[in-house]
């Protein structure tokens, strides 16, 4: 939704280490492909992440995202590349032996175990001693706080309740990197919600590297220091929610992540401006880093579209007329609460979509069906893609 | 919508009751004082008591016991082996052969097999005798037994044994701690199936058996093949009562063991 | 091969060779060795056969061996009405006995299915429970009461429909009778978990689709239950054909099935060879449906 990227939460002030030259990364994907028969999973996907990100990794059902997770987890291995953790390459270590720990998106709960030894399980396998089982143990379970389900079964909690056990269980090794397949796909929309800030002020109290995989792409921004989009075994973008959200690097990520309406066109003279489009001559903030008459695209997200019941006036910067406007009829209006989405048609037949705040109760609303209106956006809304 | 007509009701008594009327007749003219079956001489414990004293046959029927604990406990280890192979070891070298020769036990009528296991010990030169009856009881069991732990084995999740391993433990103890609990009540009723055939089985054991070991079907085949005999009768009784309360203890153990489990379940 | 590939296939190795070597010397190689005596001779002597495979001879002794195996028994078998008209009747017993335990087993699979769920598994068990008792002794009971003075015609004559006790035993009834009991739960079992795991939804879209109850079951549970109906004809077709038990207690001495003239040749006339070569024909006979019921069983058994 437009405007969960905006919301900052917890995104940790001044948390930038990709920045940092000078950092080497936890985690180095180099290079990676995984083909399964025909299909091509994995296609040579590099990528860095670094110790404390809460990393998310973001595309549409088979763009390879659990395969990529399952890669770093152990369970599939690569066809070509490298996976580093710590600057060694993980592939003669199994499984079991990798300081890594998966939490799957069933939960995967042993059933015959009850809560305590499901989560003690991991710490049995590196024999230490019982007491120190049970007393860490006991912590985790205060800290998922689960303290008093620690004798019954997994087929005896809610879904909630079995999603912290997955939790603890995989957070007890403390590992290195903690992988999260789907953790909230089966959880409802309110619970949901306070999972994802649960699992923020869990991964910062505790000083650990997460990486999430999902569909969902306003769960990816709420929880994300840094997400990648990907797309068929590539990435398309990797960058902090605001930059994928405000900056993408082309038509698909805009297009994928939040609404997106586009205008194609060629480059004017000035650099500043784009011509040609379905809405005339379009001006933009900044120099276009394209040639003059090369083809690109206006990106202009929904929310940033303003209607006015009357034409625009003339721009600042001067010019001969209206400028990033059109005429348009109110087609459809989407009601959603908090905001809503407006379906226009331009008088040239193009369609737009706009998404205005409802800030008003139960007013009359300004704008309804069939009206006919001006669209219009300020120059500095605008994006300009190049591909 | 599962509302079962008067003729699905019909089916069912008549169905149920031609099952058991056969063996409940049995068991009735066991207690027949008079030997002969067209008349009933009240009611006697006779044949049982001289069931007990009849040493061949309580030797044949102890001979049974064993080479049925034996042969099925091989046959359920074997059997186990087969199914994990064949569920999760993929596409191997010789997988079809040896699919094939799971199944096709299962199907082959028992004068085969049993010819085709006394001619092998002969060719060995093995003397047949118990030993031998194990060997046939084994080979046929396994396959029983493979069937019942592979249909579990496919249904079986696998992401538990990833959690295990993405946990710490190897796969082999993966196998021990997660795999093999869990499957353990479908690898248990394979036993039983296993101990039951080979307790049951006259034609197997009677081309495989040698002097010494006459196991208790060969021994009442011998003496019903000449006709009805009371003192069958009450051996036959003995037997139905002891594995009728032996199933429906195992069954009620496992309902009461799953019952707990959903019922506990949100 | 990266290390982890070969650790995996050592143990997987380990797994399979393990069953894989006991099949082949209790199964596989025991087969061959039917083949072979079915084209050896009679002989009075331990082993009741020649030639005898003896390595120990060396190459002339193999070829000596090669020379002295024949189709001799495999003429005997088709010159002599016998044993044709034994493999006619087995198959014609066994198909008329699957098409019994059809029609039975059907209604009942179906009525368990109608039942609420919690009455199924007592259901099914009851079923299965007489199976767990010995076959023999099920067989045995039928005798009794199929007997001249037994109980069925007791109740016959008490009620009037004979005046005379009819034979039951030594008929082929008796034997389609003895058949149908015994292999009941092998036509059950199978329909039973087929049926059960129709989607209800589809027969609720039937009718949904203006289709009555009757036509519902024609048109939507029958065709889908068919693999159900396969598995359980051939679990029972393939045993049945081959049957010695139930023939041999219930059934006439006219014409023998072919297990009993297996178990004839074998432990009465002493005659290895022929016996041998009886069961190598049978195995032919019955190699279609086998490769089918495998095939049909093995579909099931790759995973995910």
């Amino acid at each position: 939704m437009p405007t969960a990227g905006l919301n900052r939460g917890f995104a940790k002030r001044g948390f930038a280490p990709w920045a940092d030259r000078t950092l080497q990364p936890l985690l180095r994907l180099e290079a990676l492909s995984k083909r399964f028969g025909a299909f091509t999973a994995v296609d040579q996907l590099s990528l860095d992440i670094y110790q404390g990100e809460f990393f998310a990794l973001l595309g549409p059902s088979g763009c390879g995202k659990t395969t990529l997770l399952r890669l770093i987890a152990g369970f599939e291995q690569a066809g070509a590349g490298r996976i580093l953790l710590d600057g060694i390459d993980l592939e003669p270590v199994p499984p079991h032996r990798r300081p890594v720990n998966m939490m799957f998106q069933s939960y995967a709960l042993f059933p015959h175990l009850n809560v305590e030894a499901n989560v003690a399980f991991g710490l049995k396998q590196e024999g230490l001693a019982k007491a120190e089982i049970a007393e860490r143990v006991a912590d985790m379970l205060a800290l998922v706080r689960l303290q008093n389900f620690g004798r019954r079964k997994p087929q005896e909690l809610s879904g909630g309740q079995r999603q912290r056990v997955a939790l603890a269980r995989s957070l007890i090794k403390r590992p290195r990197v903690l992988l999260l397949d789907e953790p909230m796909a089966a959880l409802d929309k309110k619970l949901r919600g306070e999972t994802q800030f649960e699992l923020m002020a869990l991964q910062r109290r505790l000083g650990l590297t997460f990486i999430i995989v999902t569909h969902d792409q306003s769960e990816a921004m709420t929880v994300a220091d840094r997400i990648a989009v990907m797309d068929r075994g590539r990435l398309m973008q990797v960058a902090p929610p605001a930059e994928i959200y405000e900056q993408p690097n082309s038509r698909w990520v805009a297009d994928f992540v939040g609404e997106i309406n586009l205008f194609e066109g060629r480059v004017g003279d000035d650099g500043t401006s784009v011509e040609g489009t379905a809405l005339g001559r379009l001006r933009v903030a900044a120099k276009i880093d394209a040639e003059s008459g090369a083809t690109v695209w206006v990106a202009v997200r929904p929310e940033k579209m303003r209607i006015t019941a009357s034409e625009p006036p003339r721009g600042e910067a001067g010019g001969t007329g209206p400028e990033n406007c059109a005429a348009a009829t109110v087609i459809d209006i989407g009601y959603l609460g908090d905001l809503s989405i407006y379906k226009l048609c331009t008088d040239a037949g193009v369609s737009v979509k706009a998404a205005l705040a409802n800030t008003g109760r139960f007013t009359e609303a300004a704008v309804g069906c069939d009206d006919k209106v001006w669209a219009s956006f300020p120059p500095d809304a605008a994006i300009v893609l190049t591909r | 919508m599962r509302k079962a007509s008067a003729l699905n009701l019909a089916a069912l008594g008549i169905g149920i009751a031609f099952l058991y009327l056969p063996i409940v007749i049995l068991v009735i003219y066991s207690f027949n004082a008079s030997h002969l079956v067209a008349v009933w001489g009240g009611w006697s414990t006779r044949w049982y008591a001289e069931l007990a004293g009849d040493a061949p046959l309580l030797q044949a029927a102890f001979i049974s016991l064993r080479i049925a604990l034996l042969s099925a406990g091989v046959a359920t280890v074997l059997g186990t082996l087969a199914a994990v192979a064949l569920v999760r070891f993929g596409r191997f070298r010789g997988r079809l052969l040896f699919a094939a020769m799971i199944y096709a036990p299962l199907v082959m009528p028992e004068v085969i097999t049993g010819l085709s296991m006394l001619l092998l010990f002969v060719a060995v030169s093995i003397d047949r005798g118990f030993w031998t009856v194990v060997i046939a009881h084994t080979t046929m069991a396994m396959c029983f037994v493979t069937v019942i732990v592979q249909s579990r084995l496919v249904d079986f999740d696998m992401s538990l044994e990833e959690a295990a391993m993405d946990l710490g433990a190897s796969p082999l103890k993966t196998f021990v701690a997660i795999t093999l609990p869990l499957i353990l009540p479908a690898i248990a009723a394979s036993f039983m199936l296993a101990f039951a055939l080979s307790l049951d089985d006259l034609v197997i054991a009677s081309f495989t058996t040698g002097p010494g070991a006459t196991t208790l079907p060969i021994r009442i085949y011998s003496e019903v093949r000449l006709g009805v005999n009371p003192e069958m009768n009450a051996v036959c009784s003995i037997m139905i009562a002891v594995v009728g309360i032996a199933v429906i203890a195992a069954s009620l153990l496992t309902k009461l063991g799953a019952a707990r489990g959903a019922q506990a379940r949100l | 091969m990266t290390n982890r590939q070969r650790q995996r296939s050592f143990m997987a190795q380990f797994v399979v060779r393990i069953p894989y070597a006991w099949l082949v010397a209790f199964f596989l190689v025991p087969f061959l060795i039917v083949l072979k005596i079915s084209l050896s001779q009679t002989a009075i002597a331990q082993p009741p056969y020649t030639p005898v495979f003896d390595l120990a001879a060396g190459w002339h002794g193999l070829r000596n061996f090669f020379a002295d195996l024949s189709f001799d028994n495999y003429a005997l078998l088709g010159s002599d009405p016998l044993y044709v008209l034994s493999y006619v009747k087995s198959v014609e017993i066994a198909a008329f006995s699957t098409l019994l335990l059809l029609v039975i087993g059907y209604p009942i699979a179906y009525a368990i299915t109608r039942m609420p769920r919690r009455a199924q598994a007592v259901l099914v068990l009851l079923v299965v429970l007489p199976f767990w008792t010995s076959f023999l002794i099920r067989i045995y009971a039928w005798m009794n009461i199929l007997q001249h003075d037994g109980p069925l015609n007791q109740l016959l004559l008490g009620l009037g429909i004979v005046r005379e006790p009819p034979a039951w035993l030594a008929t082929d009834t008796a034997v389609y009778i003895g058949m149908v009991y015994s292999y009941l739960p092998f036509m059950v079992l199978p329909l039973y978990a087929t049926l059960e795991k129709l989607d209800e939804q589809l027969l609720e879209a039937a009718a949904d689709l203006g289709c009555p109850r009757w036509k519902t079951f024609w048109l939507v549970t029958l065709p889908l239950s068919a693999p159900g109906v396969l598995a359980g004809a051939l679990l029972c077709f393939i045993p049945i054909v081959g049957e010695f038990v139930i023939p041999d207690l219930l059934g006439g001495s006219r014409t023998s099935m072919i297990g009993q003239t297996v178990w004839t040749e074998f432990f009465a006339n002493k005659d290895w060879p022929t016996a041998a070569a009886v069961a190598v024909v049978l195995v032919c006979l019955l190699v279609t449906p086998i490769i089918v019921f495998q095939h049909q069983a093995m579909r099931g058994t790759e995973h995910g």
